[in-house]
C-alpha cells in the first residue's frame, strides 16, 4: 500500500465500499451457482477488485467501458445497479441484457458499457472504433478497455495498439495482469513478460502499477486520463494483480499451488485498504458495520429482484436478431 | 489384450486416441491453448503432459492465428501436428489460416505441398455458455474444398477417427460436440480402426430417415424411440464425415424409406442440412414420397437463458413433430 498517501475519509470509504460490493456480490454468485440458480461460465474477480474500482474513479459518465467475460467488477464499479446485474445472472428478462448474455455479456447502453466480451481480445478493436467515433463526432469522451494479459498474446491486441497510437485515439488500455490465462503463466505465454514495455513499440506511454492497491490504481488512472484528455493519444496501464479463485467454475487449478494463493491473499486489496484506513483513523468499527449492512441490504434486494424476475417468452427468441432502427 | 468390451466416456476415448497417436508416430504432437498444465479446457488432454512432456504436449499462448498457422507450417515441414482449438467459436481467429493456407496451398502449389494436419475443436451448445461459446460452425468448414471435416458422435469414432485423420495427407478438421464428452459407450474390442469416408446407419428403420451428425445424433436416436412408440419406424443415419459427404449411404437410405428429416445444429439458412437436402433432391427426387424436412437451430445467436437455449436448438420433440408430419400422409 502507498502508506504515505491519504485518500480522505469519504473517498477512502467509497473505495472500500465499491470493492466490498464486488466481493460480496460475487461471493453470493458463487453460492447461487452451486445452488444451480446461475449457470454457464462464471468468472470471478476475487482479488482484482482494486483495478476496476481504481480505474473507474478516473472516468466520467460520458466515457465508455469495454470489458471481458470477467466483468462483474467493472459493471458494478461503473454503476450498473445490482438488481439487473443479478437478474442477468439468473437469465431473467429484467437482466441488463434481458437474460440473453449471462455473466459474460453484461451490456448497459445508458452507462456506455459496451459489453463483457468472451472472445479473448475481442473487445480491443471495438474499443478502437468507439474511441474513433468519439473523436470524429467531437464527443469529449474516452474509452477504457479492460483485458487480461492473455489478450496480449492475440494479434487483435497488437493491431489495436497500433491503430490507436497511429490515429492518436482517446483510449485507455487497461491490462489486468493476474499472471495466468486460465492455467498458463505469463512466462509460458510471453517472450517479453514486462507487459507495460510493449506500449513502447507503439510509441504509446505505458505504466505498470500495483493492482492490489486501489489508491495507486486510481492515481495512475487519473494521470493516464489527464494525458489522454490533453489530446496526446492513447495510454497503456498495466495493473499487476492476482485472482484468488479458479479461472471459472470448471477449473481444478492443477497449475498453481495453494501457497502461492496464500501469499497473494496477504495482499488482499480489501483487507489492505481497511487496515490503512483504520491506521489513519479514517474508518471506525461503526463505519465498517454500516457499510457492510448497506451492502447486505443491496445484495438481498438484488437477489429478491432476480428471484422475482420473469423469463423472456420463447416467442421472443428471434426478437432483436435484426433491429428496425438504430437505438437512440 | 482383453477381449471384453471397454466402457468409457467420449472424452476418455478422445484422450486414448491422442495418446495412441503420439505413441505410434514420433512426428505427432498436440498443440493448443491450455492443453498441458490446465489439462485441456474440456479436460480431454488431462494427464498427457505428465505422460509425454512439453515437446509432445505443447501449451501455446492465446494466439489462434499464430498456432494454427504454425501447425500448418509444421505439417508442411514434415511433422504431424494435432492442433486443438478450444472451441470452434475461437477458430474464427484462425479462419484465414485454415482457408487461405491449409485448404489452399496444396492446390495452389500445383500439388507440391501437402498439409497433413489435424485440427480438433469443440462445437455446439447446451451448457448455457451464451452466444460466443455455443455455435456450430462445422457446416461452414464443410463448405471449403481441400478440407476433410469429421464429426465423431460415438465413442468408437472418438477413439479411432483421429488415427485415420492423421494418416490423411490433407488437413482434417474434427468437431467434438461439447455435450458428447460425458457420454459413455462401449468400445468393441474387435474394432481397431474406422474409416473416414462413410456415413453409418445407427438404427435401421423402414418409414423414414433421420439424417444427422455429432451432438444431434443422441437426439435423433431418442426421437426414433419416441416414434417407435407411435408405430413409426425411423432409420437414423449418422453422417460422420461432413466433407466429403457420403452421398451413396444417404441416397441408399432415402430410397428405401422415401422420406427424410435432416437434423443439424447449425442455423438453417445455408446450412449443411440445406446441402444434404439439395443432394437428395438432385439424386433421389422421384423416389421421395414426401417433401424433405429440416430441424435446425433457430436463426438467432444462442442465448444464455436455459429455456431460450433449449428453444433455439434441435430437440427430440421437434424431430418427432417433423417426422410425424412427413409420415402423416403415408398410404
Ligand atoms: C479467442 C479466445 N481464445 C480462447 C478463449 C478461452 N479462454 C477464455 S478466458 C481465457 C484466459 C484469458 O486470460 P486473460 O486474458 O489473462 O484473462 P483472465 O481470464 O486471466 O482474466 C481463455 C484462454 C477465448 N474465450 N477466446
Amino acid at each position: 500500500m502507498s502508506d504515505d498517501a491519504s485518500p480522505g475519509r469519504a473517498h477512502g470509504q467509497l473505495l472500500l465500499r465499491e470493492m466490498l460490493r464486488i466481493r460480496r456480490f460475487e461471493a453470493r454468485c458463487s453460492e447461487l451457482y452451486q445452488a444451480g440458480k446461475i449457470r454457464g461460465f462464471l468468472h470471478l474477480y476475487d482479488g482484482e477488485e482494486a483495478v476496476s474500482v481504481g480505474v473507474m474513479q478516473a472516468l466520467g459518465p460520458e466515457d465508455a467501458v469495454v470489458a471481458t467475460y470477467r466483468e462483474h467488477g467493472q459493471a458494478l464499479a461503473r454503476g450498473i445497479p445490482m438488481g439487473p446485474l443479478m437478474a442477468e445472472m439468473y437469465g431473467k428478462q429484467q437482466g441488463c441484457s434481458r437474460g440473453r448474455g449471462g455473466s459474460m455479456h453484461i451490456f448497459d447502453r445508458e452507462r456506455h458499457f459496451y459489453g463483457g466480451n468472451a472472445i479473448v481480445g475481442g473487445g480491443l478493436p471495438l474499443a478502437v472504433g468507439i474511441a474513433l467515433a468519439d473523436r470524429r463526432l467531437r464527443r469529449p469522451a474516452l474509452t477504457a478497455c479492460f483485458f487480461g494479459e492473455g489478450a496480449v498474446d492475440e494479434g487483435a491486441f497488437h493491431e489495436s495498439m497500433n491503430l490507436a497510437a497511429l490515429w492518436s485515439l482517446p483510449l485507455l488500455f487497461v491490462c489486468e495482469n493476474n499472471l495466468y490465462s486460465m492455467g498458463t503463466p505469463v512466462a509460458l505465454a510471453e517472450a517479453e513478460t514486462d507487459i507495460a514495455r510493449k506500449a513502447r513499440c507503439y510509441h504509446m506511454p505505458g505504466e505498470a502499477v500495483d493492482g492490489m492497491d486501489p489508491m495507486a490504481v486510481e492515481a495512475a488512472a487519473r494521470r493516464a486520463v489527464a494525458a489522454i484528455r490533453s489530446g496526446s493519444g492513447p495510454f497503456f496501464l498495466e495493473c499487476r494483480t492476482y485472482r484468488f479463485r479458479a479461472h471459472s467454475m470448471f477449473d481444478a487449478q492443477l497449475y498453481r499451488d495453494k501457497d502461492e494463493i496464500g501469499r497473494w491473499r496477504q495482499r488482499d486489496p480489501i483487507a489492505g485498504l481497511q487496515q490503512q484506513l483504520r491506521d489513519q483513523q479514517l474508518l471506525g468499527s461503526d463505519d465498517l458495520a454500516g457499510l457492510e449492512a448497506g451492502i447486505e441490504r443491496e445484495l438481498a434486494d438484488a437477489v429478491a429482484f432476480a428471484e422475482a424476475g420473469t423469463l423472456e417468452p420463447v416467442s421472443d427468441l428471434l426478437r432483436f436478431v435484426t433491429l428496425d432502427k438504430v437505438p437512440q | 489384450m482383453s477381449t471384453a468390451a471397454q466402457r468409457l466416456s467420449y472424452r476418455e476415448a478422445c484422450r486414448q486416441a491422442i495418446r495412441a497417436a503420439i505413441q505410434a508416430d514420433e512426428r505427432v504432437f498436440l498443440m493448443g491453448e491450455d492443453v498441458g498444465r490446465y489439462g485441456g479446457c474440456y479436460a480431454v488432454s488431462k494427464g498427457l503432459l505428465d505422460e509425454f512432456g512439453p515437446e509432445r504436449i505443447v501449451d501455446t499462448p492465446l494466439s489462434e492465428a499464430a498456432f494454427v498457422g504454425a501447425g500448418i507450417g509444421a505439417a508442411i515441414g514434415g511433422l504431424r501436428p494435432i492442433v486443438e482449438i478450444m472451441t470452434c467459436n475461437f477458430s474464427l481467429l484462425a479462419l484465414d489460416q485454415i482457408l487461405n493456407n491449409a485448404a489452399t496451398i496444396p492446390h495452389m502449389s500445383g500439388g507440391q505441398f501437402s498439409v497433413p494436419l489435424v485440427i480438433r475443436m469443440a462445437t455446439g451448445a447446451g451448457r448455457q455458455l451464451a452466444a460466443q461459446h455455443s455455435h456450430s460452425l462445422e457446416g461452414w468448414y464443410a463448405h471449403i474444398p481441400g478440407l476433410r471435416v469429421l464429426a465423431p458422435a460415438t465413442v468408437t469414432d472418438a477413439r479411432y477417427m483421429l488415427q485415420a485423420a492423421l494418416a490423411d495427407p490433407n488437413p482434417v478438421l474434427v468437431f467434438e460436440h461439447i455435450m458428447l464428452y460425458a457420454l459413455e459407450g462401449e468400445l468393441d474390442p474387435g474394432v481397431s480402426a474406422v474409416d473416414i469416408e462413410h456415413a453409418a446407419i445407427r438404427r435401421p428403420g423402414r418409414d423414414l430417415s433421420l439424417i444427422t451428425y455429432g451432438g444431434s445424433l443422441p437426439k435423433a436416436l431418442s426421437a426414433a424411440e419416441l416414434l417407435a412408440a407411435e408405430g413409426i419406424d425411423a432409420e437414423v443415419v449418422d453422417l460422420r464425415v461432413l466433407r466429403p459427404l457420403d452421398d451413396a449411404t444417404i441416397m441408399e437410405s432415402v430410397r428405401r424409406t422415401r422420406r427424410a428429416v435432416v437434423i443439424d445444429e447449425g442455423w438453417r439458412s445455408g446450412s449443411l442440412a440445406a446441402e444434404v437436402c439439395t443432394r437428395i433432391v438432385e439424386q433421389a427426387f422421384y423416389e421421395l414420397d414426401a417433401p424433405l424436412a429440416r430441424v435446425c437451430t433457430e436463426e438467432a445467436p444462442i442465448p444464455y437463458a436455459k429455456h431460450l437455449e433449449d428453444a433455439a436448438l434441435p430437440q427430440p420433440e421437434k424431430i418427432v413433430a417433423a417426422a410425424r408430419a412427413l409420415v402423416g400422409g403415408r398410404g
